[in-house]
């Protein structure tokens, strides 16, 4: 076999639908929405043509949709679902759900603008909204990273010392459209790779009875029946699982490099030239893949800047930034979405996980590619250079600044200007 | 085999309906429902055929048993059992007349 039959040509969305099949998901519920659903629309093929034998419920919403993976995977089964903006938006009070029941969920977001204004574009906003509903998150920024990570994060989601719903994000139509190759593996290399699920729970099966009291209290109960945690231990346990989970996020992606060659760094960040770097870009996903463009540019001028590109976003690996960014001079983050009211949320995380430095770098945040605005190399060089000068200046900019704004064309801004419509 | 953490055993708030949990809700109504055992399948057929009221009641306090019977102390008159009967064997009374 040469190497061009190995591999196939496809979307990233479509990556993500072989994932699935390869690990074998047993219930898939999901509901449309620009950009995710060539994802479940090729599963949907797989099911129907065979190739995959998995139920696919039909919802009326993102919501249902979710509700649906719940019960599912509650009966001890394979779950998956996928979505976008707006979906994750009203899947939210679910997710809740799924955290706080462990239940080893898989979804993927093709990642998109969240409105008003209305946008089909991509921005991280969404899956950065969800930052705190408890579920492990990881970032993709080519569609073999898709693939690859899908399937690790059902084996990740199910070990027994996680059991955590996992999010695999990856840029809408950048990565959601965009052709690539993917190689993809034989099945029974993926059966050795993801063991079957070994659930903590089946509701199904009536006879195991585990609760005692129809509401979880804030005290621990204690009847006849048995005895229960209070909502205090249940949620104390979400953080500890997710805690102890990047361990296991590391060990799994060991393991998937040593069996299938093809490894993202530690499998928490990876790194890009960052040997002898005094300069650090810090992004995820398409601004991540951008930033690589910029590092070659930018070392061909003689300035030693590197990458870390973010893999794992939750749980946030606090202590491995540290050991990288400890020898770091400056470092400059780009966020592909606003914490409204303060600043990037990328940037708000790496500055807490450095607050235990004792050599801080210095640090400048900067918003780009909103709502799809392209992100270009040279924008990124700006705010590099920028971060310099303000570096050697020591000064700190307290307005949140934004790179490849167009205010300038906007005539009606100007004096005398006539405001328009589309205002 | 290392030994599981308290975060591996805390897992899902599975939870299933206990009698009395809510004390006793029985003071809570006026109307009660009461089984009309002529009309109740599993009563008429002495088999485990139907029992929806037993699986319905959300205190729960029908017992699944040939008859089903109402332990009446927790029964809140919510009429839930009356509403999903298939039979139409239960109506709600008067405490009085039970
Ligand atoms: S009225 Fe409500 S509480 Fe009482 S037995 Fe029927 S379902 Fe149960
Ligand atoms: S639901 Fe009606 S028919 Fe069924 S067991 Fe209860 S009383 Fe009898």
């Amino acid at each position: 076999m040469n190497a061009s039959e190995e591999y196939e040509i496809m979307i990233g969305n479509h990556a993500a639908a072989y994932a699935c099949k390869g690990a074998k998901v047993q219930v898939v519920a999901a509901y449309p929405i620009t950009p995710q659903s060539p994802v479940v629309e090729k599963i949907s093929y797989f099911i129907e043509s065979g190739e995959l034998n998995a139920r696919m419920v039909r919802v009326e919403s993102e919501q249902s949709a979710l509700v649906a993976c719940v019960a599912a995977s509650a009966t001890g089964v394979r779950t998956y679902t996928a979505t976008s903006s707006h979906g994750l938006m009203l899947m939210y009070e679910i997710l809740c759900w799924a955290a706080g029941n462990r239940l080893p969920i898989v979804m993927n977001i093709a990642t998109r603008a969240v409105g008003a204004p209305w946008s089909v574009w991509t921005d991280h906003q969404d899956a950065f909204t969800v930052r705190d509903t408890g579920w492990l998150q990881m970032f993709c920024e080519d569609n073999q990273e898709i693939y690859d990570t899908n399937l690790q994060a059902f084996r990740i989601a199910e070990d027994p010392c996680v059991y955590v719903p996992t999010l695999v994000s990856y840029d809408g139509y950048i990565l959601s459209h965009t052709f690539m190759p993917v190689r993809l593996e034989p099945q029974s290399r993926i059966d050795d790779f993801i063991p079957p699920l070994k659930h903590h729970l089946n509701l199904g099966d009536m006879n195991v009875v585990k609760g005692v009291c129809p509401v979880t209290t804030p005290h621990v109960v204690k009847r006849e029946e048995g005895t229960a945690p209070g909502y205090y231990e249940f949620r104390y346990s979400l953080q500890r699982a997710m805690e102890h989970s990047i361990e296991k996020v590391v060990e799994v992606h060991d393991l998937f490099a040593e069996k299938f060659g093809r490894s993202y760094g530690n499998g928490i960040y990876k790194a890009y030239k960052m040997e002898d770097a005094d300069i650090v870009i810090f992004a995820v996903g398409s601004v991540a893949s951008e930033s690589r463009l910029v590092i070659d540019k930018l070392r061909a001028k003689g300035i030693k800047i590197g990458l870390i590109s973010l893999k794992l976003f939750r749980p946030f690996p606090a202590k491995h930034l540290r050991e990288v960014f400890k020898d770091i001079k400056t470092v400059v983050v780009f966020d592909r979405d606003v914490g409204y009211g303060y600043e990037g949320i990328l940037f708000t995380e790496l500055k807490s996980a450095l607050y235990q430095l004792k050599n801080r770098p210095f640090i400048k945040g900067y918003i780009v590619g909103l709502g799809g605005r392209d992100v270009k190399a040279d924008d990124l060089i700006n705010g590099v250079l920028r971060t310099i000068e303000l570096e050697k200046k020591n000064e700190y900019v307290e307005q949140t600044e934004f790179i490849g704004l167009k205010l300038d064309e906007l005539d009606f801004l100007k004096k005398g200007g006539k405001v328009e419509n589309g205002r | 085999m290392t030994e599981e953490k308290d975060y591996q055993k805390i897992l899902a708030s599975v939870q299933k309906p206990v009698e009395g949990e809510a004390g006793k809700t029985g003071s809570w109504s006026t109307i009660k429902p009461k089984i009309n055992l002529d009309k109740c399948i599993v009563a008429k057929m002495e088999k485990n055929v139907c029992h929806f009221c037993w699986l319905y009641c959300p205190e729960p306090i029908i017992t699944r048993t040939i008859p089903p019977r109402i332990l009446y102390d927790y029964c809140k008159g919510c009429g839930i059992c009356v509403e999903v009967c298939p039979h139409k064997a239960i109506e709600m009374v008067e405490e009085s007349e039970l």
